[in-house]
């Protein structure tokens, strides 16, 4: 699926929900609720105990994030604590997050809801190029 | 023999003793006065009863070691406090209440009467304490001893790992019961402040709970979680963590990743163990110290 069918899909799916949980904008506002900014890239991202899928993504510098993440099993909370950025994961909703990261190297994110024997393991990074 | 002569015998003898310039921990050495009020209690922390691992292939026989190396101590502890994690995390309800019935059949054969318990997240996050609670009964309270005001903090029973707006106004309403100058230890199981968020190892709402108790003079914390020993100031307070009884954990942030440092069969238990807490209270008003020392679970 190319980035701007998922948005339109993301924008389908937010329509019939109603309300997206909104995350945390870091960094620099994006932009308001609900608005997509066409720069912007969408990442899916499903998290389950005890993994998030993808656990490794690749990204840009500079480039702003869509991040739409779904819970399958458990509130789990997604945090990417250098960037002060964190939401809780319901089930049945898709939760979105806005990013920009504005520093080439790793910015790690993780489960920061214990959900089980596991949630330690329960983590994963962006990989941020120039 | 007194007790503080005996620590510094132990010391001299090759004892790991902490004794920093840490604010509330200093050297006991010097003359108590004849208004001292000594205290002296026992940590233990994270012995995550029913856990099955490589990272500790006597998982079953470890904690019975701590038990029979606390009796073993030339000078019996006035208490005892698990700073949670008492038992490995699991789905099934019935299986969490058989763990935790173990782990109090086994830690009943401490020489110590008064044992206090507190709820780390394995044993907490997934009920909401409610097994714990069964077992060992409130996650929060307080209790005085020797001029010292003790307060048990549950930083762990919300699987977000706050302390939470009750507990807050409940600590804040304890505090504002209490001079200022008062000596305070607090037990927690993870830390209140930031240690290494990427690795969980921190409390959401832990700097609120920490502000409340920067209004006081004489406040010392201990905790768990981190599985070794850890020292650290927030301001005028010092937080100690404790050793693990099951496996330890790499130092704060030192790797990609916290998992298990891997058992080594040429030392086994290695960085595995519990301390002795000796506080000295001179007087009234005066600025507690405290001595920590740490002890293996198995001497080499």
């Amino acid at each position: 699926m190319t980035d701007r069918a998922r948005r339109a899909a993301l924008k389908g799916a937010a329509g019939a929900i109603g309300a997206w949980a909104i995350g945390a904008v870091a960094m620099r506002t994006i932009a308001p609720a609900f608005a997509q900014g066409d720069d912007e890239r969408v990442i899916e991202i499903v998290a389950r105990r005890f993994s998030f899928t993808p656990n490794q993504i690749e990204v840009k510098r500079g480039q702003p994030l869509l991040l739409a993440i779904s819970s399958i099993d458990f509130i789990h909370g997604f945090n990417v604590p250098d960037l002060g950025v964190r939401a809780d994961l319901v089930p049945g909703r898709v939760t979105k997050v806005r990013l920009t990261p504005v520093k080439a190297g790793t910015l790690d994110f993780l489960c920061d809801n214990f959900c089980g024997d596991g949630h330690e393991g329960m983590n994963g990074k962006f990989i941020v190029q120039d | 023999m007194q007790r503080r002569q005996f620590l510094q015998l132990a010391a001299a003898g090759g004892g790991a003793v902490f004794a920093s310039s840490l604010a509330g921990c200093s050297s006991l050495a010097g003359s108590a006065g004849e208004n001292s009020r000594d205290f002296y209690f026992v940590q233990l922390s994270d012995s995550h009863w029913g856990y099955k691992g490589p990272d500790n292939p006597d998982a079953t026989g470890t904690l019975p070691k701590a038990v029979a190396a606390v009796n073993a101590l030339s000078v019996k502890p006035e208490f005892l406090v698990f700073t949670g994690d008492l038992t490995h995390t699991t789905d099934d309800p019935a299986e969490r209440r058989r763990r935790m019935t173990e782990f109090r059949h086994i830690v009943a054969d401490l020489g110590v009467k008064e044992v206090h318990f507190m709820p780390g997240e394995h044993d907490a996050a997934l009920d909401r304490g409610a097994a714990f609670q069964e077992l060992f009964g409130p996650t929060h309270y307080t209790f005085d001893r020797n001029g010292v005001h003790f307060i048990v903090l549950d930083n762990v029973s919300d699987p977000g790992a706050r302390v939470g707006e009750e507990q807050l106004q409940w600590l804040e309403a304890d505090l504002a019961a209490r001079d200022k100058a008062a000596p305070i230890v607090v037990f927690t199981h993870r830390p209140l402040f930031d240690l290494v968020p990427k690795w969980d190892w921190a409390t959401r709402d832990g700097a609120r709970a920490i502000d409340l108790l920067l209004a006081h003079q004489n406040v010392t914390v201990f905790y768990g979680h981190i599985h070794q020993e850890h020292h650290q100031m927030t301001g005028h307070i010092a937080h100690h963590a404790a050793k693990s009884l099951i496996f330890p954990l790499p130092a704060p942030g030192s790797q990609e990743k916290r998992a298990p440092l891997p058992w080594d069969p040429a030392m086994p238990y290695k960085g595995l163990g519990f301390r002795e807490v000796e506080g000295e209270l001179a007087a009234a008003g005066a600025a507690p110290s405290y001595r920590l020392q740490e002890f293996p679970v198995v001497r080499a």
